[in-house]
């Protein structure tokens, strides 16, 4: 009895439509990874950029638990310090072995490194960017390659490397007020905040012992300010078709500019890295950094004597308009991933406002949205002390182009001059004395190696 | 005979198998890469070693990475060599704490004593500028101005590697007949002869062995630079591995810093050459 109810049964589930809903269903499911069951649309890895502020990867790793709770996928997370750039390595080798984790971070310039090992996500982008609003030039240089779409911006890791002040020691030595040009809720009054403004303040805090901390070193954070400020002259030293324009009248007056400027820096700046600036700034010794806001949560930290006077604001304009120093970061995904369709899902859930908020607030915000309509988070306004002091970080009022060094020269030509650091090596040789021309002649030859295909 | 030869052989097979994995590949892997371009895509045999021919930049790498690990090596060989001699004369009771604490700098992990050393010579808050300071000697740029850069990094290589010349010294010094010294007294031999004379010629294999082995180590020297200043100020502390990443990883470039990275092989090739040749002529010499 209970064997024929068990045979009526497998009939009336197996009937031949049933036969065929079930195989359409099973077939859609192979594509798509929105399948019922316990990790039924199989696994997913995921190696990500380690944050440097604590706490930070936790609500990263929240928003991955809900998707793959709600998606059903088994989702595994490595996050990779950049440290010793292990991030870098890890990157390079899964690209040469052809396997590794499904989605990686990827710093600015490797998606256009990795461009044929990377699924082109135009599909996700063109979703994000209609319901998120456009995105910055920069990232569009940086992410896209032959007019597909390599990578999705980051949330994470992504950072304006503007200048962050010492309100005080600005008013008091450069008679800046920054808290009135940058005003919290308004836009900013910064007309005057000007290329030769700069030069100025930096002339005054260093007469009255407290240099600007921009540092001349080969590492991003030297680049990155070099990169804007020439760019802020129009001075490229690779043109967008990959044509040498070292020698042009706009790099001169940029390098002139620049050397003048550098006189004013502590006289090891071509030694510094990364973190030679954080410490400037922390230890109460120099009135501006050009630099994310990491260096006034350190200092928070460590000296909230120095942190309740620090404010983060914009650049200063050069003749050729007011340019920021922009690194976004990417989330990629390789061609050869077993899971590309639930990467992609995933990428789509990472990017949502939702999702972008709750980045932006782990991270004190630190972490920067790419999307247009995602500069107005609450975070940066209530950030403190000072309160307000990041509200112009993410240059809510675009009144800043949001640039990244080296560019426009095609990325494969701008990764090594931005590596190379060689605006900043350029700078350093017309300061310690090498005549402009020679110093030029010097950049051109290097320029030259850059272009081998 | 022959049973002996295949014991010995399937003996030392986890080891050959160990270095085929992990040298031999990547050797053959690297040179692969080198005769690729840019992209990866194209094979260009030696082009990218001609291509760095005419690089200026590397030719400073060449000269720079020669410059480092002859004064390195010299001044190791030589400190090694007093410090051996020291603590050979010291009495047999105390001598093993005197090799215990001289040996630290090579025992601890390069990397994390470069921190200490970087510390040291941190631009804003050099250690070393501070004591200076007291004396009233302005500040110096450890490794923010070009010449003193190329020093400190020499420097730290000289402390780390320094104990391994003591070390490999004070065993050919141990190993020379007393009798010997006896003999040179009895002749009437001064300090200085039987230096010359007996515990020279006496170590020289050692001394040769020691220098060619701390050669290919110091030319392939990569975290003291990477650490220190990472090739900097305006490159000129970049010896070739850490240049080679500098443009094979950081750059994107893999094969022509692969490129880079083998450059080394035909120079040390040539030292170890000529080094070994000079042991063999005198062990046969000697027999």
């Amino acid at each position: 009895m209970a064997k024929d109810n068990c045979m009526q049964t497998f009939k009336q589930r197996f009937s031949r439509r049933h036969f065929l809903a079930t195989t359409a269903a099973s077939s859609l499911g192979l594509a798509m990874p929105h399948v019922r069951g316990a990790h039924a649309a199989g696994k997913l890895s995921l190696g990500l950029w380690d944050h440097w502020v604590p706490g930070a990867n936790n609500a990263t790793t929240a928003l991955i638990n809900e998707w793959a709770e709600k998606e059903k996928v088994d989702v595994s997370v490595d996050y990779i310090p950049t440290q010793g750039n292990k991030l870098l390595i890890t990157i390079t080798a899964e690209a040469q072995a052809r396997s590794g984790h499904d989605i990686l971070s990827l710093p600015s310039w490797q998606p256009a490194d990795h461009a044929r090992n990377l699924e082109p996500v135009d599909d996700v982008m063109a979703q994000l960017i209609k319901e998120n609003g456009a995105v910055t030039p920069a990232v569009e240089y940086l992410g896209k390659s032959g007019g597909k779409w390599l990578a999705v911006p980051s949330t994470v890791g992504s950072q304006i490397k503007g200048p962050c002040s010492r309100i005080d020691l600005m008013q008091q030595h450069a008679g800046i007020d920054v808290q009135a040009m940058y005003p919290v809720g308004a836009p900013p009054k910064a007309d005057a905040w000007t290329m030769d403004a700069l030069l100025k303040a930096a002339e005054a805090c260093h007469k009255a012992g407290f240099p600007f901390g921009i540092g001349l070193g080969s590492t991003a954070d030297s680049v990155d300010t070099a990169g804007a400020v020439f760019q802020s002259f129009g001075a490229n030293l690779v043109d967008a078709s990959g044509n040498i324009t070292v020698k042009t009248d706009a790099v001169r007056q940029a390098l002139d500019y620049y050397t003048r400027l550098a006189r004013f820096f502590p006289p090891d700046a071509p030694a510094w890295d990364d973190s030679s600036n954080n410490k400037w700034l922390v230890s109460g010794r120099g009135a501006l950094i050009m630099n994310p806001p990491s260096a006034w949560a350190v200092a928070k930290r460590d000296a909230p004597q120095v942190a309740e006077r620090c404010w983060t604001h914009g650049m200063p304009a050069g003749p050729k308009g007011r340019y920021a120093p922009f690194l976004p970061y990417f989330w990629g995904t390789w061609n050869f991933s077993k899971n590309k369709s639930a990467a992609k899902s995933l990428l789509v859930h990472l990017s949502q406002r939702s999702s972008a908020e709750k980045m932006v607030q782990a991270s004190g915000g630190y972490d920067l949205p790419s999307f247009a309509n995602f500069t107005e988070f609450p975070t940066w306004a209530e950030e403190g002390p000072p309160k307000g002091t990041l509200y112009h970080y993410p240059n809510p009022y675009h009144h800043q182009i949001l640039t990244t060094a080296a560019s426009p020269a095609p990325p494969k030509i701008a990764v090594q001059i931005y590596t190379q650091g060689i605006m900043t090596k350029l700078t350093v040789r017309h300061l310690q004395g090498e005549s402009m021309e020679k110093a030029l002649t010097w950049a051109e030859s290097e320029i030259e190696g850059f272009m081998r295909t | 005979m022959a049973r002996k030869s295949t014991i010995a052989f399937l003996m030392t097979l986890p080891l050959i198998l160990l270095l085929a994995l992990f040298v031999l590949y990547p050797a053959l892997y690297s040179i692969h890469l080198a005769t690729l371009n840019k992209s990866m895509e194209r094979f260009v045999g030696f082009g990218n070693f001609l291509f760095l021919f005419k690089r200026e930049t590397f030719s400073m790498v060449v000269e720079q990475s020669c410059i480092f690990a002859i004064t390195a090596v010299i001044f190791k060989a030589l400190i090694g060599f007093v410090v051996a001699h020291f603590v050979h004369n010291i009495p047999a009771r105390g001598q093993r704490k005197w090799r215990g604490m001289l040996l630290v700098p090579w025992v601890i992990p390069p990397a994390m004593s470069c921190l200490a050393w970087l510390w040291l010579f941190d631009p804003s808050y050099s250690a070393f500028n501070w004591l200076l300071d007291l004396v009233d000697v302005g500040p110096v740029p450890w490794t923010g101005e070009a010449y003193w850069a190329r020093f400190s990094v020499i420097l730290v290589n000289i402390w780390i590697g320094a104990p391994f010349f003591m070390i490999m010294y004070l065993a050919a010094l141990k190993s020379v007949p007393e009798q010997l010294y006896e003999a040179a007294a009895i002749d009437g031999a001064n300090w200085w002869q039987r230096l010359c004379y007996v515990t020279l010629p006496m170590m020289r294999n050692i001394m040769a062995i020691t220098a060619l082995f701390s050669l290919i180590v110091t030319f392939a020297n990569f975290d003291i630079v990477r650490i220190l200043t990472a090739g900097g100020p305006i490159d000129k502390t970049h010896v070739f591995a850490t240049w080679a990443f500098r443009i094979g990883i950081e750059g994107g470039d893999i094969p022509l810093g692969a490129s880079v990275s083998l450059f080394m092989v035909p120079i040390l090739t040539v030292a170890a050459i000529f080094i070994l040749r000079d042991i063999n002529r005198r062990a046969g010499e000697m027999t």
